[in-house]
Parts: structure tokens; C-alpha cells; sequence
């Protein structure tokens, strides 16, 4: 219906300044709508980052075995092993497992490491530290120790190690230096610090220091397999159906990282809900706007809808006619609060780039399109009751004789 | 001459119980086919009434209404908004154009709501209908700023625009002073002689009236001369 189109486009002209503001008030609850959802993405964004953006997102770990016992067929105990307080599970088949791990779809980096804990001796300075062996060449597939270094090499070799600044600090060490590590095992090294990192958390950069796996292997005198695989995904929220994947395909007991990380999932589900409700009312705004500005305008009109009527105008065309009129003003604030949203959003760091004290707003999760699809809808529905108003117009009362 | 249109026995009541009003008692009526007809009658007589349901705008109480052989008490809406397109013309007193559109705007706009867009030949038609009201340089005037005797003349204009066989008007010259009311109704008078289009024109002026080859008069409700 061309014509309807010129007549709805002639009336809207028609009220220029009326337009203008009714426009504009749809623009701006379509800024909203784009604000809120950049503001609530990059949030998100940022809390995941920060929070699993340097762990594993799928954790194997070695099960401990129960010690075994020794029962006789009389039912008595006779001997039962103790676990060594210090004794440390492994995957003793890992080697195996990893190619076909590596395989599954949607896998950045896979991590082979053997942990444990250990003591770092310089002087008669002594700290407690964790220790985690990695396979050299992947010493940041988890950790980003690359992106962190501030001093040395993250290559990891035999009789290197790579320290958190905290800890090289409280015992002095610089890179290039020396220090003896003993392992829980007793196992003693003396190792040269390669590199110094700094993450910004405290137990990282404090209490944590990494080798590679061949020196782990000696210190937890641990000559094959290792105690944990680390995996980091493309896709956080593919954990799940990954870890699910790798459980069935090796047996192996896969963790995502979501467990256990309920409250984080809750309060990002939360603040989505949040973002959904504010939303919302943009939305509702700008059906009421459009619905109102349209009414009054079928109003003021109805002489004209009765002259249309008379000359033989159908009751369809009328409607279209103003219908028309409110998927324009949809179409026009749609785009103009999406150009606005879009230009406001600009100045804000790019979601690579959030810095602490700054709104992390993310201008790619904007959603313009859908803003601008959910606009044009809502500002189509908000017109079909002034609509059909004015096609109830009866043109003898409306020409008024 | 054939019969344009009949009605009979046509009743309209305004209201019910108390407050009801029978503005129309039983009227019958026939126009033939180029007709040039005078509707008189005092005030509150009806005339306007008759106008409103001869144009299919408002459905009688009762009555019988033929025109062109269709019957127009038992069409629906959509039946009589397509029928109005194709056979009646109107001018109203007031509340005649749309203000929004030029004067070519308005007088294309019946053919446009039939052919669904403004085509070449529906505006080559409107302009010449335009000039022959004596308003060629008013064609692409807003309507806004017509004065009330052109804007008269646009609507007579509009309303021969899908070549009507019948033009309703409602004391088209009501408003106009007599030199402009005397100019509207000689142009009518010229269209009713040289294309033949029967017209029913409702207005106090004696003036007006005599122009018209036939003068009906109602009164109670029905046609009493
Ligand atoms: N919608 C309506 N509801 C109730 N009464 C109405 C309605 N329309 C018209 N009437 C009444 O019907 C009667 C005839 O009105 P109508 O407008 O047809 O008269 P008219 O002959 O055109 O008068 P005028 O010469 O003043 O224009 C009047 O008494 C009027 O009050
Ligand atoms: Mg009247």
C-alpha cells in the first residue's frame, strides 16, 4: 500500500516539531536499551575475566585412592595401609589421554602439570610455596605468565624457575639468582629464578612458584603421569558440555569450571536479569510514547479519517495509514537512539582494555539490531489500538454536518 | 431518462425510547439520470439525514434503497466503502479537504485509493478537472491556504474525480459568500450539462435552488413537493 505509506509519511511531515519530539523519545528509550545492554555484557564480560579468565575452565584431577585394606575371610582387619599424608594421586595414564583430549572441538590449550606443595630456602629466609610444574613450551596454555612477566624469560628448562614478584621480594631474589627448593617429598633442587611475574593476586604472586614438569617430576618423585590436566576453552560458558564430553570419551573425572562457581553464576545471572528488566521498561516507554502521540493524533484527525472514508477509503487503509505512521516513527528512533547509543559507546576502552575505576561497557554487545527490531515492533503494536480507533471512525459524526 | 436511484419508504430514528426522533417517516424518492436537483426543506427537516444515508455513509431505520441496480440497505461495509468509491461524489459544508495536501492531492485522492498509488493519468485528470474549476494556478497549492471558495471548487473537483454517476452535496455553498456561492454552483451547473452527472444539492438559498432544474422539498419527514 504505497499510498497509505505517502499519506502516513505526509502526516508525520505535516507535525514536523510533534514528529521531532516523538522521534527523539523513542530514540532515547532505544539508547537506553543499547546502554543497558552494552553496560550488562561488558559487566559480565569483565567479572568473567577477571575471575576464570586465568584458571582452568575444565579440570581433570587425579582421584586419590581409598588405602587399601586387608580383610580376612573371618571379617578381621588384618592390615591396613596408610595413606601417606603427602602422597600425591596422579594420572598415570595421562600421556595417553592428551592427543585425544587435544581433539575435542573447542579446546584452546591443554595443560599437563604436577603439583604440590614445597619450601622455598634462601638463607635463613624460608617460604611456603606451592609448587606446579608445567610442560615447557606452555607455560601460559592457563596462567597468561607470558602476559604477566615483568622481568626474565617464562621459559621454563631444567633448573629454572619462575617466581610471583610478592615472593621474589620478601626473599630478595632477582632474576638470574639462585635458590634451593625443597619438596614436601624431601626432595631438595637448587634452582635459578628465570623470570618474575606479577597478576595482581595475592596467592599467585606470593606463595606460588613454577617449574617445569621434568623438575617437578623429581621433586614429587613422580617419574611418570602427572596430577592434573588444565584446559582452557574458546567459549567459558561451553565448559559444561565439554567437561561432559571428555568425561565420556576418557573416564577421566573432567571439572568445569562452573562448579562450585554457583554464586559467581548466580549474581551474573542476576545483574542479566537486572539489564532485562530495565530493558523492559525502555521498551514499555516507548510503546506507551507511540501509542499516546498516536491516539491523540487520530483525534485530531477523525474529520479527515471521515472525509477518507467517504471518498471511499476502506477501514484497512486507515488502519495502515496509522500503523504505518508508527512503524516509521519506530524505524526513525530505532536508528537514531542506535547511532546515538553506537557514538556514546565509542569513547569507552574496547573489552580488551577495561581499566579498574572505568564502566565496563562493551560496545559490541550493544544488541543495535535487536534495539532496533524490538523498537519497530513495539512502536507496530503500540499503534494498532490508535489504529483501529480510527478506522472505528463513523464519517457522519467526524464530517459533522 | 432511466432511474438512477430509488428509495421508499425510508424511516430514520434517532434515539430510542423517550428521546427517540423520527426525522424521516416513510420518504420516497426517485432520481433519474442527469439529474441537476435542489434538496429544500427548514432546518432540522432532515435534509442532511437524507444526503447521509443516499450516500451510504449511515444506514436507515427502515426502507428500501436501490441505485444502479444494487441493493444498498443489504451491502456491508466493504461492499458500500468500494461502491461510494466508484459511484458517489460528495461536497460538504465543512470539513471538505484533507489540509495536509495540495489541492491536486485531494482531488486525486478517490483514484488513488482505488488504483492504490497517485498514477500519471489520475493527476493528468485531476489538473484538468483543477482548470476546469477555474484553479490552474492552485494546482499544487496546500489547501490550507485556499480560500473558502476555491476550496469549495477543489472539492467539486474531487468529487466528479472517478467520474461518479451521482454527486452529493450538503449546502456546498453555506459558507461563501454570494459571488463565490454563484461561481460553485455554475460550474456544477456546467458539469451536470455537458457530462451528464445527476447532482442533489441541500440548501436554503432560493437562489442556488433556482439553478437546479428540480426542487424537492421535505418537510415531516417526507418529500412534500
Ligand atoms: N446523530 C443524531 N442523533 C440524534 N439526532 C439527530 C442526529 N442527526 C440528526 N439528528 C436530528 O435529526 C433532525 C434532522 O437533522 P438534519 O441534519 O438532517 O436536518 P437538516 O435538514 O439537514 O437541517 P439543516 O438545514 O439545519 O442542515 C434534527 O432534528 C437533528 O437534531
Ligand atoms: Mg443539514
Amino acid at each position: 500500500m504505497l499510498y497509505a505509506l505517502k499519506i502516513a509519511a505526509r502526516y508525520l511531515t505535516a507535525s514536523r516539531a510533534q514528529t521531532a519530539l516523538l522521534v527523539t523519545g523513542v530514540a532515547v528509550g532505544v539508547f537506553i536499551f543499547i546502554f543497558m545492554s552494552a553496560l550488562i555484557g561488558g559487566l559480565a564480560e569483565f567479572i568473567l575475566s577477571r575471575t576464570v579468565g586465568d584458571i582452568s575452565h575444565v579440570t581433570i584431577q587425579a582421584e586419590t585412592d581409598d588405602p587399601p585394606l586387608l580383610i580376612s575371610p573371618q571379617g578381621h582387619v588384618l592390615v591396613v595401609a596408610e595413606r601417606g599424608s603427602t602422597r600425591i594421586a596422579t594420572l598415570a595414564e595421562a600421556a595417553t589421554f592428551l592427543p585425544l583430549i587435544e581433539g575435542v572441538a573447542g579446546i584452546k590449550a591443554v595443560s599437563p602439570q604436577i603439583a604440590g606443595a614445597g619450601v622455598i630456602k634462601r638463607g635463613a629466609q624460608v617460604s611456603q610455596v606451592s609448587v606446579i610444574g608445567l610442560e615447557p613450551g606452555r607455560e601460559s596454555a592457563i596462567l597468561d605468565l607470558e602476559g604477566y612477566l615483568v622481568d626474565g624469560s617464562v621459559r621454563l628448562g631444567s633448573g629454572l624457575i619462575l617466581l610471583g614478584r610478592d615472593l621474589a621480594d620478601d626473599l630478595a631474589l632477582t632474576v638470574g639468582q639462585t635458590l634451593r627448593l625443597q619438596s614436601a617429598e624431601g626432595v631438595t633442587a637448587a634452582l635459578t629464578v628465570g623470570g618474575i611475574y606479577q597478576t595482581g593476586n595475592g596467592g599467585v604472586d606470593g606463595a606460588r612458584a613454577f617449574v617445569s614438569l621434568s623438575v617437578a617430576r623429581t621433586l614429587f618423585a613422580m617419574p611418570q603421569g602427572v596430577t592434573r590436566i588444565e584446559i582452557k576453552l574458546f567459549d567459558l560458558n561451553a565448559a559444561d558440555t565439554i567437561a561432559a564430553r571428555i568425561r565420556s570419551l576418557t573416564g577421566l573425572d573432567a571439572v568445569p569450571w562452573t562448579d562450585g562457581a554457583e554464586q559467581l553464576m548466580e549474581a551474573l545471572d542476576a545483574q542479566a536479569q537486572t539489564g532485562y528488566v530495565l530493558k523492559t521498561f525502555a521498551l514499555i516507554t516507548i510503546v506507551i510514547g507511540v501509542a499516546s502521540a498516536l491516539l491523540l493524533s487520530t483525534y485530531r484527525r477523525r474529520p479527515e479519517i471521515g472525509i477518507m472514508r467517504a471518498m471511499g477509503a476502506s477501514r484497512g487503509f486507515v488502519v495502515f495509514v496509522f500503523v504505518t505512521q508508527g512503524a516509521l516513527i519506530g524505524v526513525m528512533g530505532g536508528i537514531t537512539g542506535a547511532a546515538l547509543g553506537y557514538l556514546a559507546l565509542l569513547p569507552f576502552p574496547s573489552r580488551d582494555a577495561f581499566q579498574a575505576g572505568t564502566l565496563p561497557i562493551d560496545i559490541t554487545q550493544g544488541s543495535y539490531g535487536v534495539a532496533i527490531a524490538l523498537t519497530v515492533i513495539g512502536a507496530i503494536l503500540a499503534s494498532i489500538l490508535p489504529a483501529r480507533s480510527a478506522a472505528r471512525v463513523d464519517p457522519v459524526t467526524a464530517i459533522g454536518q | 431518462m432511466t432511474a438512477l436511484l430509488e428509495i421508499s419508504d425510508l424511516v430514520k430514528t434517532f434515539g430510542t425510547g423517550e428521546v427517540a426522533t423520527r426525522v424521516l417517516r416513510g420518504l420516497s424518492l426517485s432520481l433519474e439520470e442527469g439529474e441537476l436537483a435542489a434538496l429544500l426543506g427548514p432546518s432540522g427537516s432532515g435534509k442532511s439525514t437524507l444526503l447521509t444515508i443516499l450516500g451510504t455513509l449511515m444506514k436507515p431505520t427502515s426502507g428500501h434503497y436501490t441505485m444502479l441496480g444494487h441493493d444498498l440497505i443489504a451491502a456491508n461495509d466493504k461492499e458500500l466503502t468500494a461502491f461510494r468509491n466508484r459511484h458517489i461524489g460528495f461536497v460538504f459544508q465543512f470539513h471538505n479537504l484533507l489540509p495536509d495536501f495540495t489541492a491536486l492531492e485531494n482531488v486525486v485522492f478517490p483514484t488513488a485509493i482505488s488504483d492504490g498509488r497517485e498514477t500519471p493519468a489520475a493527476r493528468a485528470r485531476g489538473r484538468d478537472l483543477l482548470e476546469r474549476m477555474g484553479l490552474a494556478d492552485r494546482i499544487n497549492f496546500p489547501t490550507a491556504n485556499l480560500s473558502g471558495g476555491q476550496k469549495q471548487r477543489v472539492a467539486v473537483a474531487r468529487a466528479l474525480m472517478n467520474g461518479p454517476e451521482l454527486v452529493l452535496a450538503d449546502e456546498p455553498t453555506g459558507n461563501l459568500d454570494s459571488a463565490s456561492a454563484m461561481q460553485v454552483m455554475e460550474l456544477i451547473a456546467q458539469i451536470n450539462r455537458e457530462e451528464g452527472t445527476t447532482f442533489l444539492i441541500s440548501t436554503h438559498d432560493e437562489k442556488i435552488a433556482s439553478l437546479c432544474r428540480r426542487q424537492i422539498v421535505v418537510g415531516d419527514g417526507v418529500v412534500t413537493g
